[in-house]
């Protein structure tokens, strides 16, 4: 299903939760809305539900108006970050009660209703109530349930907030090999941008009510076009001025710059090219498991990168080379990618 | 456009909020208007005259000192009770822990018929008092135990809550800065408490100024002496007096809202406090 | 709400606190002795008092005063009264509290308070108001008498004023129930497309249940024992409008004490009822949160389950 947005305004109180918005999904399958706490994706979501109506805006599934049509009959499932199982329900109750409402046979109730606790995982569980679950088992249960009436579009509320780390990624890959096998369009809200790397086909950024980006994970992160992506994404480390930086000087002066660790290498003389690389100090070695990050002070910028494992370590106060492969150039509104054009010409030799 | 409700997806607010308005218009808020009707049928003047009647202003002086009394007496003895309650084990407690609602259920007619009889001269406690000239029953005395058992629940159902909720870490952090139990009572447990305390004052306060129950029957109701507003109310009503007694019922209600705003207050500064730690 | 809190988690299976954190021995033993000593005397001897003095002539003595023919038509009345009353606050009381916990509205806390309000008047004032309304020198008094309606003095108004007394009992146990569930099972259940009466027969009513228990039974208790209220509206008419509560002040006043106090037995007995039945229900609630918070911690292990 194709959904639309076209400039949607809600304010709450005196808040402003949404000013304009306007998005497009595509024929994109997998959606995340990603921003910070407090930004307007919740907001944005449950108005796509119905939950809440927007002061301003239209709604448009597969090209049809909705704005009017109630949440009972905008054919979608609802995970809420808080799972809100019927507490008195046991688990199968629970995944039947939509079929319940649609007045299906009860042949056909139990059919579904297995099919969907084999497809979660959840054989066996069918007779325990919500609060003899666990948090993974409580959301697998509240995706079975969501999907039971077979809606045409998913909504997912931060749908891992509430579960512990290791358990998260392990939910994160499952949910989107069973999103590509139900072949449902799903948007999902999140403010973990490793989760929305991971999980989206395409990503939308939200942020004090208004659409920063959208694109796909690594456009987002390869190419941000505003100085809130490029510092939201990754680690970001911020330059005053790019016009004392080596194969950036040709840009002038007074430039802003987001540099990620990603971009950067950081070696001892000799194992990088000297006319392209600046020279600094080591400030600090954090040995992280799967790298060494390591912050090095090169003139009166702080900049970050990450070494292997089994590199050299090096330690505060050595003196090392760093090289800048590419950074994120920024004003007020904007943001551009640029190469490091030393390397460039040196690579086109 | 500034909405009086936010459109909400859940169905039903007309219906409810439609039946609610109409209940409580008829139930509560038209009767409840006939009493300052009635009252301004009469002129300022006889509206004064019958109020500050020495005999009202004797039973107002009457309710309004026995309610004081009671009220005091079950914040001090009402807090301990609620203290033991929820911080000591001792057999029996679960019972206790259930009586304390008993003057809640306990219809006041039976309340006020026992009482009268354990105080009266020849009672179980009035012959203990007798001998030594104390007359309890028929003296404002006998109204102040009345009203303490009516107000007992209102002090200790208030405070329990805030004492179940005190975490124990705020007193551990005291306990290993060397202070002793009665400093870390006086400075860090009372003042948590007393939030409640003047709440579970004012409510037992303001329902023992409107008792009239278990008051009756143990007053005596000897005008001048032991004649509480209720009764007086009611006497005037016996001889038809409606606008002396409506007078002196609007003077009641006016206390009693006074009350309930001080009472709200109270508790919405307690939960506002509460909420945004 | 203004005031009572009726119900709370249940404190009574909690282990002695550890030395650091309590008073001494001695100053424990004073603290629980004095406060055994003041229920004692306060709560307990009223109760014991009621049936020593209903027993005191004996059981036969006893049973006659209760099947008396005046006693039986107060018991009648009484029981029909809250058979009338208590239903209609519950619906109202339910209403009330959908209105308030589910959506959001200006004047909310002002209805709020309004709903408080018959909690805070003087049970003769209750009385009082109806009287001035349907007395036969109140408002409606000549429209009534025309018509040859009875009000005041006759069922319907003993009926008004228990309404009123009683008011506000199963609202101020629901309205604070709902609001701290929260919206989401209700919206969760619409957006599989439930409409408005499934949503509330059964999602919120199993949630509430307990909540609207409490308050029906606090609310009868309080319907059959008004007597303030009554005693202004009822004119004392024996063997027709007397209530109990009425019938034991007429037996009083006419020195019949056994006979009273017998009548104040049943009273006493349906008070501890409603406490042993609210107990009940109190520690049901607590058992079950206590089942949910143990159940909540279940390790989560990838491959096994999770």
């Amino acid at each position: 299903m194709r959904i639309q947005a076209r400039n949607i305004k809600k304010r709450f109180g005196h808040f402003q939760a949404l000013d304009g918005v306007s998005f497009d999904s595509g024929d994109n399958r997998l959606i995340g809305l990603l921003g910070p706490s407090g930004g307007g994706k919740t907001t944005l979501l449950r108005i796509l539900a119905g939950l809440e109506t927007p002061d301003e805006g239209d709604i448009l599934f597969d090209g049809r108006r909705v704005n009017d049509v109630p949440p009972q009959k905008r054919e979608i499932g609802f995970v809420f970050q808080s799972y809100a199982l019927f507490r008195h329900m046991s688990v199968f109750d629970n995944i039947a009660f939509g079929l319940t409402v649609q007045k299906r046979s009860k042949a056909e109730i139990r059919e579904r209703v297995e099919y969907l606790l084999d497809l979660t995982g959840l054989k066996g569980l069918e007779k325990r109530l919500p609060h003899q679950l666990s948090g993974g088992q409580k959301q697998r249960v509240a995706f079975a349930r969501a999907l039971a009436p077979e809606p045409k579009l998913l909504l997912l509320d931060e749908p891992f907030a509430a579960i512990d780390a290791k358990v998260r990624k392990e939910l994160r890959k499952w949910l989107k090999a069973m999103i590509n096998e139900v072949g449902i369009t799903t948007i999902f809200v999140t403010h973990d941008q490793e989760e929305a790397v991971e999980v989206a086909d395409e990503i939308i950024i939200v942020s004090q009510g208004h659409i920063e980006q959208q694109g796909t994970p690594i456009d987002i992160y390869l190419r941000p076009r505003t100085p809130f992506v490029a510092s939201f994404m990754g680690e970001t480390h911020f330059i005053a001025d790019i016009s004392g930086l080596k194969g950036f000087a040709q840009l002038g002066r007074g430039f802003k710059a987001a540099i990620r660790p990603e971009f950067v290498e950081i070696g001892k003389k000799g194992e990088l090219p000297v006319q392209v690389a600046e020279t600094g100090v080591v400030r600090q070695v954090v040995f992280r498991g799967k790298d060494w990050h390591v912050e090095v002070q090169v003139g009166e910028n702080l900049i970050a990168g990450y070494r292997p494992v089994d590199a050299d370590p090096l330690k505060p106060g050595e003196e090392v080379l760093v090289l800048i492969r590419k950074l994120h150039v920024i004003d007020e509104n904007r943001c551009a990618t640029v190469d490091n054009l030393g390397l460039v010409a040196m690579n086109a030799v | 456009m500034k909405q009086f409700k936010q459109r909400s997806i859940l169905p039903g607010f007309g219906l409810t909020m439609g039946f609610t308005l109409l209940y409580l218009g008829l139930i509560v808020l038209i009767p409840l208007s006939t009493v300052i009707l009635k009252a301004a049928g009469s002129t300022w003047q006889e509206f004064l005259a019958t109020v500050t009647a020495a005999r009202v202003i004797a039973s107002f002086r009457v309710s309004l000192l026995t309610s004081l009394a009671a009220a005091l007496i079950n914040v001090v003895f009402g807090f301990i009770v609620a203290w033991v309650l929820v911080r000591y084990t001792f057999p029996g407690k679960r019972l206790i822990d259930g009586l304390i609602d008993l003057p809640f259920a306990l219809p006041t007619a039976v309340a006020g018929i026992a009482l009268t009889s354990i105080y009266s001269q020849n009672g179980w406690i009035g012959r203990l008092f007798d001998p030594l000239g104390v007359k309890i029953a028929f003296t404002p005395l006998g109204i102040v135990i009345a009203l303490v058992f009516i107000g007992l629940p209102f002090v200790v159902r208030t405070v329990q809550p805030v004492l179940q909720e005190l975490q124990s870490d705020v007193e551990e952090a005291a306990v290993l800065m060397g202070a002793k139990r009665r400093l870390i009572f006086r400075k860090v447990l009372f003042p948590e408490l007393l939030p409640a305390l003047i709440t579970g004052f004012a409510l037992a306060f303001s329902r023992a100024i409107g008792e009239y129950g278990s008051v009756v029957f143990i007053s005596g109701n000897m005008p001048m002496r032991t004649e509480i507003v209720p009764l007086l109310i009611m006497t005037k009503l016996e001889q038809f007096d409606y606008v002396g007694a409506t007078a002196i019922a609007l003077v009641m209600l006016l206390i009693s809202f006074l009350l309930l705003l001080v009472i709200n207050l109270l508790q919405w500064r307690t939960h506002r406090r509460l909420t945004a730690e | 709400m203004a005031g009572y809190v009726t119900h709370l988690p249940s404190s009574a299976d909690a282990a002695e606190r550890p030395a650091h954190l309590n008073e001494s021995s001695a100053v424990r033993r004073l603290l629980i002795g004095i406060a055994l000593l003041f229920v004692g005397l306060v709560l307990v001897l009223p109760l014991l008092t009621v049936i020593v003095e209903a027993l005191e002539r004996g059981f036969k003595v006893y049973l006659a005063s209760i099947t008396e023919k005046d006693a039986r038509s107060a018991i009648r009345l009484t029981l029909l009264v809250a058979a009338i009353s208590v239903p209609l606050n519950t619906i109202f009381g339910i209403c009330a509290a959908w209105a308030i916990a589910k959506f959001n509205f200006r004047g909310k806390n002002l209805l709020i308070t309004l709903i408080d309000l018959p909690f805070s008047v003087s049970p003769v004032i209750a009385g009082l108001i109806f009287v001035l309304l349907f007395g036969a020198q109140g408002w409606l008094g000549p429209w009534l008498q025309a018509h040859d309606i009875k009000i005041v003095f006759a069922l319907p108004g003993i009926v008004l004023a228990t309404l009123f007394v009683t008011f506000p009992f199963v609202a101020r146990e629901l309205i604070p129930v709902m609001q701290a569930q929260g919206n989401e099972e209700e919206e969760a259940a619409a957006t599989m497309g439930a409409g408005g009466w499934r949503i509330f027969w059964k999602i919120t009513v199993p949630n509430v249940k307990w909540g609207i228990l409490y308050g029906v039974i606090l609310c009868n208790a309080r319907a059959m024992g008004e007597f303030g209220a009554v005693s202004v509206v009822s004119g004392h008419i024996r063997g027709q409008t007397n209530t109990m509560p009425l019938h034991v002040e007429i037996l009083y006043n006419e020195y019949q004490f056994t006979a009273a106090f017998a009548v104040a037995s049943l009273l006493a007995l349906l008070a501890l009822i409603t406490l042993a039945v609210k107990s009940f229900m109190e520690w049901k609630q607590w058992s079950a949160a206590a089942a949910a918070e143990q159940g909540g911690v279940h390790l989560a292990h990838p491959g096994t389950e999770h």
